[in-house]
């Protein structure tokens, strides 16, 4: 196997997720692809009802019904896991993706001792006897820094606290060493000071044994401290897709440099105004046929409102906008794009 | 901000609340347990000057809410003195109380559950115009609810919808115009963007800067969010396990932290320049208000921990434009941003 095939981890390819409902199909995910390799975190980042927890659903099968994939394949190693039967799907669960919701206190059995819920999910997915299991829970815990893991086996997830239980959920979806692990807000529901630590165990984590994580967000500062390469959803499409650095300091989707621009921050000079987004995340019952960012923004040319535009790749990034299509865009708006928001916004400079 | 012009809108002494978490009593009197009690807030001092924002920063647990209430007055304190303009809040009879009261206004966390789903919007931000001036005519109180609608950024006509109808932004502008509504000096914003996106957040709090320029309000802000803190805020008190560690004005918090546990804050906040920044995640967590540490609370999880600290509780004293309540401050490394913070204790 060559290197290029084996770095590709997680392939999603024109995902689209469409809900049923009597008024009319929904589609919450729409045309949505993107990869992560093999030791890559990703960051998944865009406001509420973008569409990034439902794309995070879709991609281990916890879809529904009426919600349902409609489009579009996911890959896991070279293998199509979008249209697998339940029994296979749970194999893979756990075994090869390992999940992190927010809430540590519903991902948890309140009923199961901590070391039972850990040598349970050893036992399903590993080739290993039930002592082998208890060592092997006993060693999760050691790794995500739980003191006194021994005594701890025998707790119940109401005996920890909101990071220790956040640890404990971590354990549990690394305990069977899976390759890739979606990681839905893992940190959204935890003070700062153990948000810093969930987040540098996570990734030391990771690159030690060469996961790779989708990193689902709403949050920048998480996404620029923790991410390699950025996905930015918006409405339930792609808007931009590039390295974390490079798409934070020099956006080049409108809503992304508004996002930007949009995000206090302890850098940025005290009384500065920030800028603002007019308007809201239109709503999934009045699909737009364009670009569904057209009416928030500043940079509106006819095509966006008659022709959704296609993702084109310009410089390292991803994006799906016209001001990047030289067929479409003048040189003098992408210049005007850069101006207003790449300078203003503090970050970087 | 004109140092002789500045005049204190709200004075709080010694503030304190202290809940009773016992069990039932004859549980307690079974297991011959001693009665326990909370201190969600001991001994807080602070003052607000007239047309500035206050912000008051802490984790969960840290009793901002809990300072939220008792300034309002929707719970009394177990100790201390709020003092709003010169009227002592718990002392004023029941006519100063309710003057004091339309001066006062607060601002809630989530829209979603703060407005009545049941009303209309002219009901809901027509209750306190009637509260406060009964005589008022239905014309005018239309035309009152109408102003107020247009000066948070909506539109008169909207006074005819459900809460339902409105996204999580235009509620929280709702929850604004309401608090408008009886002309308050005021206002008290208790996590008012928490529960938003950023760019609505955006919109919500320039909204509240603006009319803060434009009405002269005073605003006490209370967040977990140091970067809403640096946007908004004139002054700033970090709240540990219930009491002030460091008040300071906003500038100086932000380039000078002095106690620990703001330095900590500052630096574990994610940062948007932040790219690949490697850092010490700070020790511990929150202790357990009911059984919090002796000596100053945050010893166990302070990287510059000494004896003292863990026998004594450390008074405020000055320290440059700061109050700080810390034994070692003087001695403290100089803060820069970004500096790894070797622990000496781990727990």
């Amino acid at each position: 196997m060559n290197s290029d095939s084996s770095d590709l981890l997680l392939d999603v390819n024109n995902l689209r997720v469409e809900i049923a409902q009597r008024q009319g199909t929904l589609t919450p995910v729409d045309d949505v692809s993107f990869k992560i390799n093999a030791g890559e975190i990703v960051g998944v980042v865009g406001e509420s009802g973008a569409g990034k927890s439902i794309t995070g659903a879709a991609i281990i099968g916890l879809l529904e019904r009426p919600a349902g994939i409609a489009g579009g394949t996911v890959s896991l190693l070279g293998q199509r896991i979008d249209n697998l039967p339940l029994k296979e799907l749970r194999k893979i669960r756990g075994s090869q993706i390992g999940t992190i919701f927010q809430d540590p206190l519903t991902s948890l059995n309140p009923l199961q001792r901590i070391g039972d819920q850990l040598a349970e999910t050893a036992l399903a997915h590993l080739p290993v006897s039930r002592s082998e299991a208890r060592d092997l829970a006993l060693a999760a815990l050691e790794d995500v820094g739980i003191p006194g893991a021994a005594q701890r086996l025998n707790a119940y997830p109401h005996e920890f606290s909101g990071g220790m239980r956040q640890r404990v959920v971590i354990a549990l979806a690394l305990i069977a060493e899976p390759s890739l692990v979606i990681a839905d807000e893992p940190t959204t529901a935890l003070d700062v000071s153990v948000q810093a630590q969930i987040l540098t165990l996570l990734k030391d984590l990771c690159l030690k044994r060469g996961m790779g994580v989708m990193l689902i967000t709403h949050d920048m500062g998480v996404i620029a401290e923790t991410t390699d390469r950025v996905v930015v959803l918006y409405a339930g499409r792609v808007a931009e897709v590039g390295p974390t650095a490079s798409v934070m300091r020099a956006p080049l989707h409108p809503y992304t440099a508004g996002l930007m621009g949009a995000t206090p921050s302890a850098t940025r000079r005290q009384g500065e105004r920030l800028q603002q987004i007019p308007g809201s995340m239109p709503s999934l019952r009045n699909a737009t046929v364009g670009c569904a960012f057209a009416a928030r923004c500043q940079h509106v040319m006819p095509q966006c409102i008659d022709v959704r535009p296609p993702l084109i790749e310009h410089e390292s990034h991803e994006v799906a906008c016209y001001l990047h299509d030289p067929t479409v865009a003048p040189d003098g708006a992408r210049h005007q794009l850069i101006s207003s928001h790449g300078n203003s916004d503090g970050v970087g400079q | 901000m004109v140092q002789n012009m500045s005049r204190a809108l709200v004075e709080v002494q010694g503030l304190g609340k202290r809940f009773d978490v016992s069990s039932p009593w004859l549980n307690r009197v079974l297991a011959r347990e001693p009665k326990r009690y909370l201190s969600a807030v001991e001994s807080v001092d602070f003052v607000i000057e007239k047309g500035t924002t206050f912000a008051l920063v802490g984790e969960s647990g840290s009793g901002k809410s809990t300072i939220a209430k008792m300034l309002v007055g929707l719970m009394p304190p177990s100790t201390g003195r709020v003092v709003i303009d010169g009227v002592d809040l718990m002392q004023a009879d029941a006519l100063e109380q309710n003057q004091l009261r339309r001066r006062i206004q607060m601002i809630f966390q989530d829209p979603y559950a703060s407005l009545n789903p049941r009303w209309r919007i002219d009901e809901i931000i027509g209750e306190p115009v009637l509260a406060f001036e009964p005589e008022i005519s239905r014309r005018d109180r239309s035309r009152r609810v109408a102003e107020l609608l247009e000066q948070v950024g909506l539109s008169a006509t909207d006074a005819h919808r459900y809460p339902h109808e409105f996204s999580g932004g235009q509620r929280q502008r709702i929850g604004i115009a309401r608090a408008l509504a009886s002309k308050p000096e005021l206002i008290v914003c208790d996590e008012p963007t928490s529960a938003l996106d950023v760019s609505v957040q955006a919109q919500v709090l320039n909204l509240m800067r603006d009319l803060q320029t434009e009405l002269g309000l005073t605003y006490l802000f209370i967040t977990h969010d140091l970067s809403v803190v640096r946007y908004m805020a004139d002054a700033i008190g970090v709240l540990y396990l219930g009491s002030l560690v460091e008040s300071a004005p906003a500038s100086s918090l932000f380039d000078t932290p002095q106690h620990p546990y703001t330095r900590m804050l500052l630096e574990a906040a994610p940062r948007l320049d932040g790219f690949g920044r490697q850092h010490q995640p700070p020790a511990g967590e929150i202790p357990d208000p009911i059984n919090r540490p002796s000596g100053c609370f945050y010893h166990p999880r302070c990287p510059f921990v000494t004896p003292k600290c863990a026998q004594e509780q450390p008074l405020q004293r000055s320290m440059g434009q700061a109050q700080v309540a810390c034994h070692e401050v003087e001695r403290l490394p100089v803060y820069h941003p970004g500096q790894v913070i070797e622990p000496s204790v781990s727990n």
